[in-house]
């Protein structure tokens, strides 16, 4: 699911080899993972499928022959939709909300507003986490408080990622 | 959210210390009984906000109507008598006078509203037994912990029975636990008396005691009720 | 000191100098080179101090000052006390000028040389004045130049011809000329002496101070300068929190609490030798402002004041030690750890004992002393040096007694009264020492002020003696030197005529003798007074039922006297004649028969105070002019609405007499050495509780600037200004009443034991009491009143941000 949004955000500059589009990933996300050549190619058709990339032109040359792909308008509004929802709270989101953020960066979008919005979902959790620990015994405070600890530590990570988007934006643009 | 039936309004505050902004045009509502945590990364204006809605400083542009009076078109005078009578106070440190002990100090807003030295005092001590200080009433400040002393701060901001209370950043000076504490006494004691809560916090934690957040980026205030 | 930093730290029994001068010069450097903040402070601490050392070093230089003044008086006295100096060619013949302007009195001398040789002359002027002319000292040229002056300039009918230089003045401001008159004119001057060098020739001390005046001195030596050096102390501490906090800093850098209190001690040297300086610069500014300030007609030229060289160089060494002293002392009772400052949460409770102790030694003093101060009593300077180390031990130890005082009294606080008084009483219960510090001064000045003053209402009760003068039937008396009765008549109707007399009384009396020698002592002839006046006149001097023109009264003078024989009698002839020396001429008797008409009548007190007895004719019974050498007596009303009426006075007898004065009658006379001495004392207290004012508002200033956050916090919860403002007042006010009230015991109790030491009958001085009550009160104000605005300004919810 968000390899397929980031694929397609990162179409969103313009159109692409499937290739390249391997290589940008790898560039700005894949730093332990590298994408398969395969698993892009399977994103890609099922994003042809449902519509959200159409294929720009294909150029013959020495080699394989190489699909030229372009986002589409409803592959656009996927991806505004990707990005403006919040992600569940769970642990280990950073690589998934780095991702967004860059998108957004890369697309031209407020990433601030990214971030309020997965600030405000955080907190509704706290909030009820708190709520819950407020009505619950000792066993429930302890495991509401690990929950807690945890989501204050991503919230702070949101914070400082917030105050440094100036900086992001300037790295992933040059 | 709609200013409808809020208590505290402001909308498009300014304020400017020298030639820094500390607030370029922010908005504010606040419902009775409701708690707001108000966020945001240090020097972006949240206590410079907490100010301007209490009347302890005029915003140099902008209203702040609470209880359908403007407060920015109010006499120093007339604010004063609204921060004794209306409103509670909660900071981070420095609040208690030093020279008076716990019970002398949660009864001063009392008294500097004329209320009887004893009637003070008894209900000063109701209140004190409410946030669980009642054994350092005779002691001095100085003689308590942070988070006993944090807990008179509370009583003292409650004991008028405001209308808002405001608090800036309540539990800055305390541990996790004590400042739970306090912000468990301090939210179940304001949303029994029905008592708006102003709550400028930079901790999520603290923050998760309120309602809802607004957050205050470069002198905007941001409600983000309204973002979902 | 914890173990942990034990390894680094040196043995402390051998800190090497070089050690100690390096952390002393850190302080030094701490205290201009931290900021702001530390700059502040340091001026503070040397302003203080130089204030109190700029005293200092005035009343050091009191000593040179009178020697000066004096030494100048002297040389310049035309009244050698010895042996009379025979007319000669190279004398010069003198009489006092001296003379009254409103309420100045204005010195002079007249003179004329007696022959064509040199004459001697007085120093500061070049030549002596021919007749006609005068030599005037600037601040009485000043004086006749001025619209002030006016009326004076018809007084002096000389020509001015130069001003008098410094080494013919006493003072800058003295108000003196030396003028030059005829011989001729020397016969209408009562007295007149010949001198033939000036200066005065017995070099050698005055008399010996009068005992009860030296005790004044000593006390009041005491009681002025001991609220300086309490003043220097407290200003050693000025800022001393924040070095606190600053020294706490290095804590944490690791020095250790040894380097700390070195580094605190280099501190208060630098700011004390920076206020030796400051006070030297005060000094010499002070100076010149005091030279031509006239202080009950005495003044110094800048040049006189100098403090002597002893005592200037025990205040350069003193004034730094005790700054020192003061600072090492107030960090015993704090431990400045790494940190922070940890101040001793309870401190301890103040004993009473040892406080109590030294008044009572002071007591115990004073009291062998009980009567025995008195004139003439042996073993002196013994005894001046156990009542003045009785008299420090009382004052002393009522300023120790204080901060219990203050303690327990506020301890009995209950936290009742309203807010303003809760918060003062709560802060004063936690730091009374500060509080007590402060006032102690006060206390000291106060409660020595009063003593002298008791002491003074006493003493000058004995030295002011009633005159007998009723200043209600005449204002002013001039005795006018006639050399006939007719010259008399003459002087009386000139006064007449002067502008603001409302009514005259003039009697011309003389001597007249029996016509036979005492039948007891052939030697000598009976002599009586004749006196001439109308009847309006006369009836001020005797009791009278009936007078008319011509009519002649007889007072026995035996009857008044006791003595005498008592020949003027009705009927009986008296002789007018008498030789040039002023004995009887019974070989050319010059006979008037008193007429048979003559009646008895009792004397009456005359407006000056004197009785008159003998013979008391009115003019047409007998013709003034017969009076061969007669004496004039104007007693003269005034007209109260004339402004100046005693001026207008003053000036027709100038032109009478140029060396004739007019008396001023009033009901009693006052020893100008006390009430001015009086007054010194009152100027001084009030000067000593005005620098005390002034460190309780550093202090007071300090502490505000200290909870300047606490101050916004009220602020924000809806705190009144007057709320604020009445707890300064209240803070203020509850250690300096209780000051007074203890200084007033004190100042009592020590009073009563001076009273006591000289033999006067106990007196309490209500108005001095009132006075400086009054004074103290008047600081509380003052100081609350300073505090105000920039309370006011700390009031600002700007305190709120925190940075």
């Amino acid at each position: 699911m968000s390899i397929g949004h980031t694929l397609l955000g990162l179409l969103e500059g313009g159109p692409r080899h499937g290739y390249d589009l391997k290589r940008a990933f790898d560039e700005r996300f894949g730093h332990d993972r590298p994408l398969h050549y395969g698993q892009v190619y399977s994103t890609m058709s099922r994003l042809l499928k449902n519509g959200l990339v159409e294929v720009d032109g294909i150029e013959h040359g020495g080699g394989p022959e190489r699909k030229r792909y372009a986002i589409t308008d409803a592959g656009i509004t996927d991806v505004e939709h990707w990005l403006i929802q919040p992600e569940k709270p769970e642990p280990y989101l950073q690589s998934v909300l780095y991702t967004k953020v860059v998108i957004a960066l890369l697309t031209g979008r407020d990433a601030g507003d990214l971030l309020d919005v997965q600030r405000a979902e955080h907190l509704r959790l706290m909030r009820e986490l708190t709520q819950r620990k407020r009505g619950g015994d000792l066993s429930d405070q302890l495991i509401c408080d690990h929950a807690l600890f945890h989501l204050e530590a991503d919230l702070r990570w949101l914070e400082l990622t917030a105050a440094r988007l100036g900086q992001l934006a300037k790295a992933v643009r040059s | 959210m709609t200013p409808a039936g809020s208590l505290l309004i402001a909308t498009s505050l300014h304020k400017t210390y020298g030639h820094t902004p500390a607030l370029d045009g922010a908005d504010f509502s606040i419902h009775p009984g409701e708690v707001v945590a108000v966020m945001g990364p240090s020097g972006s204006g949240k206590s410079t906000l907490l100010h301007c809605l209490a009347g302890i400083v005029k915003p140099d542009s902008g209203s702040v109507h609470y209880n359908g009076r403007e407060l920015t078109a109010m006499s120093d005078t007339g604010r004063s008598g609204l921060r004794r009578g209306e409103f509670g106070f909660v900071f981070q440190f420095g609040q208690l006078v030093p020279e008076l002990s716990c019970s002398e100090n949660v009864a001063l807003p009392l008294r500097l509203n004329g209320v009887k030295r004893k009637e003070a005092e008894s209900r000063a001590s109701a209140w004190m037994e409410r946030l669980e200080v009642a054994d350092v009433a005779h002691k001095r400040p100085g003689e308590v912990s942070g988070g006993q002393g944090q807990r008179v701060a509370v009583a003292r901001s409650l004991v008028t029975g405001p209308r808002v209370l405001f608090a800036d950043e309540p539990t800055g000076a305390l541990d996790s636990l004590n400042g739970e504490r306090v912000m468990e006494l301090l939210t179940e004691a304001a949303r029994e008396a029905r008592t708006a809560v102003v709550l400028v916090t930079h901790e999520a934690r603290v923050a998760a005691y309120s309602d809802r957040e607004v957050v205050v980026r470069d002198g905007k205030a941001r409600d983000m009720a309204g973002v979902r | 000191m914890s173990g942990r930093d034990a390894p680094a730290e040196e043995p402390r029994s051998r800190v090497p100098i070089a050690r100690w001068a390096a952390d002393l010069a850190m302080g030094g450097r701490f205290a201009v080179t931290g900021g702001r903040e530390s700059w502040a402070r340091t001026i503070m601490t040397a302003v203080g101090v130089g204030l109190g050392v700029a005293l200092l070093l005035l009343a050091s230089s009191v000593p040179t000052m009178y020697q000066q003044h004096n030494e100048r008086g002297d040389a310049r006295s035309a009244f050698s006390f010895g042996v009379g100096v025979k007319p000669g060619p190279d004398t010069l013949r003198v009489t006092n000028g001296g003379t009254t302007y409103r309420d100045q009195d204005i010195g002079g001398i007249l003179m004329a040389p007696d022959g064509k040789g040199t004459a001697p002359r007085p120093p500061g002027i070049d030549r002596i004045p021919a007749t006609g002319e005068m030599w005037v000292s600037p601040a009485l040229k000043d004086l006749l130049a001025s619209d002030e002056g006016k009326l004076l300039r018809d007084r002096f009918p000389y020509r001015t011809i130069g001003v008098i230089g410094d080494s013919g003045l006493a003072g800058p401001a003295e108000l003196t000329y030396y003028a030059g008159i005829s011989q001729k004119a020397f016969g209408h001057v009562d007295s007149s002496y010949h001198i033939d060098h000036w200066g005065v020739d017995d070099k050698g001390k005055g008399e010996p101070l009068d005992p009860a005046l030296l005790l004044l001195i000593i006390v009041g030596c005491v009681v002025l300068l001991l609220p300086v050096l309490i003043f220097i102390a407290t200003a050693a501490r000025f800022g001393g929190e924040r070095r606190d906090r600053r020294l706490a800093a290095l804590r944490l850098v690791g020095a250790d609490i040894h380097m700390t209190r070195r580094i605190a001690a280099g501190e208060s040297l630098f700011g004390a030798l920076f206020g030796l300086a400051v006070g030297g610069g005060l000094f010499l500014l002070g100076r010149e402002l005091v030279s031509g300030v006239d202080v009950w007609g005495i003044s110094f030229f800048a040049s006189d004041i100098v403090p002597s060289a002893p005592l200037a160089l025990a205040i350069a060494a003193a004034v730094p030690a005790s700054a020192v002293m003061v600072t090492l002392i107030a960090l015993r009772g704090i431990a400045i750890e790494p940190l922070g400052v940890v101040r001793n949460a309870k401190p301890k409770r103040r004993r009473l004992w040892w406080r109590l102790l030294l008044p009572l030694l002071g007591m115990a003093m004073l009291l062998p002393l009980a009567g025995g101060f008195g004139a003439g009593s042996a073993g002196g300077d013994m005894k001046a040096y156990q009542a003045a180390a009785g008299a420090v031990l009382v004052l002393v130890g009522v300023t120790a007694l204080l901060p219990w005082v203050v303690e327990a009294v506020v301890e009995r606080f209950g936290g009742r009264g309203s807010v303003p008084w809760q918060l003062a009483t709560r802060r004063l219960q936690l730091s009374s020492g500060t509080a007590s510090r402060a006032v102690s001064g006060i206390t000291v000045a106060v409660a020595g002020a009063l003593a002298l003053q008791m002491l003074f209402a006493s003493v000058q009760a004995d030295n002011t003696e009633s005159t007998g003068q009723d200043p209600n039937r005449a204002q002013l008396m001039a005795n006018v030197p006639v050399a006939n009765g007719a010259e008399a008549r003459d002087a009386f109707a000139r006064y007449r005529a002067t502008k603001g007399v409302r009514d005259l009384l003039g009697v011309t009396d003389d001597y007249v003798s029996d016509v036979r020698p005492s039948k007891e002592d052939p030697s000598s002839v009976p002599e009586e007074a004749l006196t001439v006046a109308d009847c309006p006149s006369l009836r001020e001097v005797i009791r009278l039922t009936s007078c008319e023109n011509g009519d002649v009264f007889l007072v026995d003078s035996q009857s008044y006297y006791g003595e005498g024989e008592g020949f003027a009698k009705p009927g009986a002839q008296v002789n007018l004649a008498y030789h040039d020396g002023g004995t009887p001429d019974l070989r050319e008797k010059k006979l008037w028969t008193i007429p048979r008409s003559a009646t008895q009548v009792k004397p009456r007190q005359d407006p000056t105070g004197g009785m008159r007895t003998g013979i008391f004719a009115t003019p047409a019974a007998f013709d003034v002019a017969d009076l061969p050498d007669p004496q004039a007596v104007a007693m003269i009303r005034l007209d109260q609405k004339v402004p100046d009426a005693t001026e207008y006075v003053r000036n027709t007898s100038a032109a009478l007499s140029p060396a004739m004065d007019v008396m001023r009658l009033s009901s009693t006379s006052q020893s100008d050495e006390f009430s001015a001495i009086r007054k010194a004392l009152f100027i001084g207290a009030t000067a000593t509780l005005l620098l005390i004012g002034a460190s309780m508002i550093v202090t007071t200033l300090e502490q505000l600037r200290e909870r300047k956050r606490l101050l916004s916090v009220l602020v924000a919860f809806g705190t009144r200004r007057t709320t604020l403002s009445w707890s300064v007042l209240w803070q203020t006010a509850v250690p300096v009443v209780l000051g007074l009230a203890l200084s007033v015991a004190g100042g009592l109790a020590l009073g009563v034991m001076l009273l006591k030491m000289v033999g006067q009958p106990l007196a309490v001085d209500w108005s001095g009491l009132g006075t400086m009550t009054g004074i103290g009160g008047g600081v509380i104000l003052l100081v609350t009143l300073v505090s105000l605005p920039p309370l006011w300004r700390m009031m600002r919810p700007e305190g709120l941000r925190t940075e």
